[in-house]
């Protein structure tokens, strides 16, 4: 009886709203965490995984040598390569291809690297308009590495020292 | 036989011959040891030291590791390879091996099938102690095969003993000592032999690769399939190395009786003809002068429309390296429709020993065989372009087994063994075999009575009748040059005369992978399926283009190079009514020539079966899709045989239609014997022959489609090559632009010197470009200055 009593009151009282509204009114006050994206952006770790690149030398020359290391080792089968002798002789691709509707951006493509040519670098605003943009070509890879490439460079040597 | 000893590898107890290595004990009963210089058909070097482990005898240790590779076994051996002292000496002579050898496994098309890295895995360390600078080697150009990267070699050596042991031809050697030790060919030079592709899959590391697969793709991206070498008869078995439908590489596929551990670089390197440009990709047919591509049901409505109008006048010549399967169904179709018109035999031009002639010529003894024999007689065979690995088995029987052999050709061979060469002009050919069986005391009669008459044995002939006769196990092959002969019946008679004389074996050496077959599936005018006698043989290939039939079939050939004489098959076609050309490339002359082109698959896109040189029944399976429209042969076939209502045109697979032709085949059993005497023969004269070899890399349209083995030496040079002094009696210089004439036939050439080539003969490749406007392969000449 005195149980059914203390529900009614409390409920007649909308205890439980104020309780609610006291937290909001806590949050109001305190400091804001939101973002205002796009305006403002979240900081990232230097070993975020966004959108591949492909990396130059500082000289030009492409880094990657067609071992295809990155192509085995993907577990999406993302990777696509092809490879002859360049005019001078040296390994390159032919063909370079990243079905970005496959990857899963795992970084082993970037981990199994032994020129840090393929690389995840901290873009991840791109969206697709047309059907067939989502493969990521060897030229587009190399514009993406010649772009970013001063970010790419900052990310590596902030995460050398814990490698 | 010595009797087995048991000795004990790793506390296991195997059985072993005394004298053997520990390590060919070790690879039986499957217990792994490190090694790079030792293969087991090659000498032993025990030059790497990788294969060191530890050995007692009688409970006595050896003092020091042994190398497996170069220690004999013997009684009462307990071999350790696991144990720390073995592995300790292993991690040593790796850590050794890998102070110069570069770290660009990235780069290196052996990473993923490298031998060292494999063993580098198991018996490297993690990090290199070694910290000066690593040596550097110039690299080699060895030609369009391979590549080669020298800074990489380990000095296993395996090259250089293949070079020496089954090569034959010493063109890679080791020079200066320890570690300015250099692999290479000392005064720079390619690669010429036939067989050099071998030492890539013999490199253990990547300082010999691959020049047509350099950096195309990974050992672990391709799937491997079996395959079937579609070239010579030997039929080597290979390995087809597979990337998303298209054959990346050729590897060999041991087979102890027929090719061994090798291949040759035709069989290698032919793959590249596979994705030409000028692969034909839809049906064809020519409107107004133009080709113009069609459906396929309309292309064979009009075959079968065509070949129904020409019914018994249908000529039907088919490539002697087409499957059975093909072979039979197109004797079947041309049978069917009333002609008998059908030849493989393409670059023969003297049938007259047909009635005669045995009905499954074969090689005369299986092919492991060769290598036993005492005594060889070859006769117009340029042996190391027709069949390099049965040349190797020469080889073998000439040095191992200290065979004499003796060869009869038109012109010199560079063998790599010692053989005594009879050389001159056809007519003295037929004179040298007529006087080595004189000289076996051979009595003339019926058509040999004549040349025998004639023959006048000199030393030479007696010495090479007196080792034939002396021989144990002798045997006496026809070439293709023999075959390609103008008097090929009375080289068969005299061939056959000499080995009942001598008690030799008499062989053949067949044109191409599937020239055996054809007598099982019946493509020929006189033999019907299972090797049967025609009661009604039909025209041979020379007759059937003198006298022009109504419409041809062409299977798988371009006239302009794989028939003994283009311009009379030039002539024939293009007078016909109707040439439907079946293959797997279009060409120029097939394009001026026929009115229907269909594409078929070749080589490793179509299953069928290829009988080869010893008579063995060999099925492949297609493995990659036939480009475009193009389809398996024995479809087009089949399909065509329905649309014109013939019977026994209902196989589902090819599997059916090769049980078929075995069914038939169950009492065909090969024979060389002749069927009754030859008739009478004439002796061949002329001033000046023509001796039209097709060099190596010439033989069939893949090979000529191949582009690394058309810069190779292999492929031959078309020019008029001249002894010295006959170009001084016809008043001719070497690089002199002359023209040759054969009957109406003519071509621009010029005059290249070679004292490999008899007076009175010129030799001028066949199946070149420009040797299709020239006659006989085989055949009277004449020369003038242009």
């Amino acid at each position: 009886m005195l149980q059914t009593m203390r529900d009614y009151l409390r409920s007649l009282l909308l205890l439980e709203l104020f309780q609610g509204l006291g937290v909001t009114g806590r949050y109001l006050f305190k400091t804001k965490f939101t973002v205002q994206y796009p305006e403002e952006k979240a900081p990232l770790s230097p070993r975020f995984r966004g959108l591949h690149a492909l990396r130059r030398y500082e000289n030009g020359e492409e880094r990657c040598i067609a071992c295809k290391l990155c192509e085995a080792t993907c577990p999406a089968l993302a990777i696509t390569i092809e490879a002859e002798p360049r005019a001078d002789g040296s390994r390159r691709t032919t063909r370079y291809d990243i079905d970005l509707f496959k990857c899963i951006f795992c970084g082993f493509c970037e981990e199994s690297c032994p020129v840090d040519s393929i690389v995840e670098t901290s873009c991840y605003e791109y969206c697709f308009e047309q059907r067939g943009e989502h493969i990521m070509t060897k030229e587009r890879l190399l514009a993406i590495g010649d772009q970013y490439e001063a970010e790419i460079a900052a990310a590596r040597a902030a995460d050398a020292p814990y490698r | 036989m010595t009797d087995k000893i048991t000795i004990e590898i790793d506390g296991r107890a195997c059985e072993a011959t005394p004298g053997e290595m520990i390590i060919a004990v070790a690879d039986r009963e499957g217990i792994s040891i490190p090694r790079f210089c030792y293969h087991k058909k090659l000498s032993i070097a025990a030059n790497c030291r990788m294969c060191l482990v530890e050995m007692e005898q009688n409970g006595r240790p050896f003092p020091k590791p042994v190398p497996a590779c170069a220690t004999p076994v013997c009684a009462g051996l307990k071999v350790q390879t696991r144990s720390p002292k073995a592995l300790e000496a292993q991690k040593g002579t790796m850590e050794f091996l890998l102070i110069n050898h570069p770290l660009d496994c990235p780069i290196c098309d052996q990473g993923g099938e490298c031998e060292l890295q494999d063993v580098a895995m198991g018996y490297g360390r993690d990090v290199s102690r070694y910290v000066e600078r690593k040596r550097v080697v110039m690299d080699q150009d060895l030609g369009s095969l391979i590549a080669t990267d020298m800074t990489r070699c380990i000095h296993c050596t395996r090259c250089v003993r293949f070079g020496a042991e089954i090569a034959g031809l010493r063109e890679l050697g080791a020079t200066g000592r320890g570690e300015q030790v250099r692999i290479g060919t000392f005064v720079e030079h390619t690669m010429a032999h036939e067989l050099s592709g071998n030492i890539i899959d013999l490199c253990p590391v990547g300082a010999l690769t691959s020049k047509p697969y350099r950096f195309q793709a990974r050992a672990w991206e391709l799937t491997q399939a079996p395959g079937l070498a579609p070239h010579d008869a030997l039929g080597s078995n290979l390995n087809l190395h597979l990337r998303r439908g298209r054959v990346m590489r050729v590897h060999p596929r041991e087979n102890e009786a027929i090719n061994e551990t090798w291949i040759s670089d035709r069989d290698r390197f032919s793959y590249e003809g596979l994705y030409s440009e000028d692969r034909l990709t839809a049906p064809l047919v020519k409107k107004d002068g133009v080709w113009e591509a069609i459906g396929w049901s309309e292309a064979l409505q009009l075959a079968a429309t065509r070949l129904k109008a020409a019914g018994a006048s249908l000529g039907t010549l088919i490539s002697p390296a087409a499957t059975l399967e093909e072979m039979f169904l197109a004797q079947k179709l041309t049978r069917g429709l009333g002609s008998n018109d059908i030849d493989s035999r393409l670059r023969q031009q003297d049938f007259r020993a047909d009635a005669n002639a045995p009905l499954l010529p074969w090689l005369g003894v299986p092919i492991a065989a060769v290598e036993r024999q005492q005594a060889i007689l070859l006769v117009g065979s340029d042996i190391r372009a027709e069949v390099p690995l049965l040349a190797h088995r020469i080889r073998k029987a000439a040095m191992e087994n200290e065979a004499r052999v003796f060869v009869i050709n038109p012109y010199a061979l560079e063998l790599t063994f010692p053989a005594d060469q009879l050389v001159g002009t056809p007519t003295a050919n037929l004179q040298d075999l007529a006087a080595i069986a004189k000289a076996l005391g051979v009595k003339g009669t019926g058509s040999l009575k004549d040349p025998l008459a004639h023959a006048s044995p000199d030393a030479g002939h007696r010495a090479a009748a007196d080792a034939l006769l002396q021989a144990g196990s002798g045997l006496i092959l026809l070439g293709a040059l023999a075959t390609a002969h103008p008097d090929y019946a009375l080289l068969q008679a005299l061939a056959s005369a000499v080995a009942k004389a001598a008690k030799l074996n008499l062989g053949f050496i067949p044109a191409a992978a599937n020239a055996v077959g054809a007598h099982l599936a019946g493509a020929l005018p006189q033999v019907l399926p299972g090797a049967q006698a025609a009661e009604v043989p039909g025209a041979a290939t020379r007759a059937m283009l003198a006298e022009p039939r109504r419409a041809y079939l062409l299977w798988q050939l371009e006239p302009g190079h794989d028939l003994c004489d283009p311009a009379l098959a030039t002539q024939a076609l293009g007078r016909a009514e109707f040439v439907i050309a079946c293959a797997s490339h279009r060409s120029p002359d097939l394009e001026a020539l026929a009115h229907l082109m269909l594409p078929i698959a070749a080589f490793a896109e179509t299953a069928g079966t290829l009988v080869n040189v010893e008579g063995t029944w060999q099925s492949f399976r297609g493995v990659v899709p036939p480009p475009g429209e193009a389809r398996p042969g024995w479809k087009v076939l089949r399909v065509l045989g329905n649309l014109l209502d013939l019977p026994g045109f209902d196989q589902d697979s090819q599997a059916e239609v090769a049980t078929e032709v075995s069914n038939l085949c169950a009492d065909a059993r090969p024979s060389n014997a002749l069927r009754g005497t030859l008739k009478a023969s004439s002796a061949p004269a002329a001033d000046l022959w023509r001796i039209g070899n097709v060099p190596l890399y010439r033989l069939d349209l893949l090979v000529r489609r191949a582009p690394a083995l058309q810069r190779a030496r292999g492929a031959g040079c078309f020019n008029a090559h001249l002894h010295p002094e006959q170009a001084a009696a016809l008043g001719l210089a070497a690089g002199d632009e002359v023209i040759v004439r054969q009957g109406e036939a003519s071509v621009r050439t010029q005059v290249s010197l070679s004292a490999t080539v008899p007076l009175g003969c010129a030799r001028i490749p066949a199946a070149m470009a420009g040797s299709e406007h020239l006659g006989v392969q085989i055949g009277p000449l004449s020369i003038a200055k242009a």
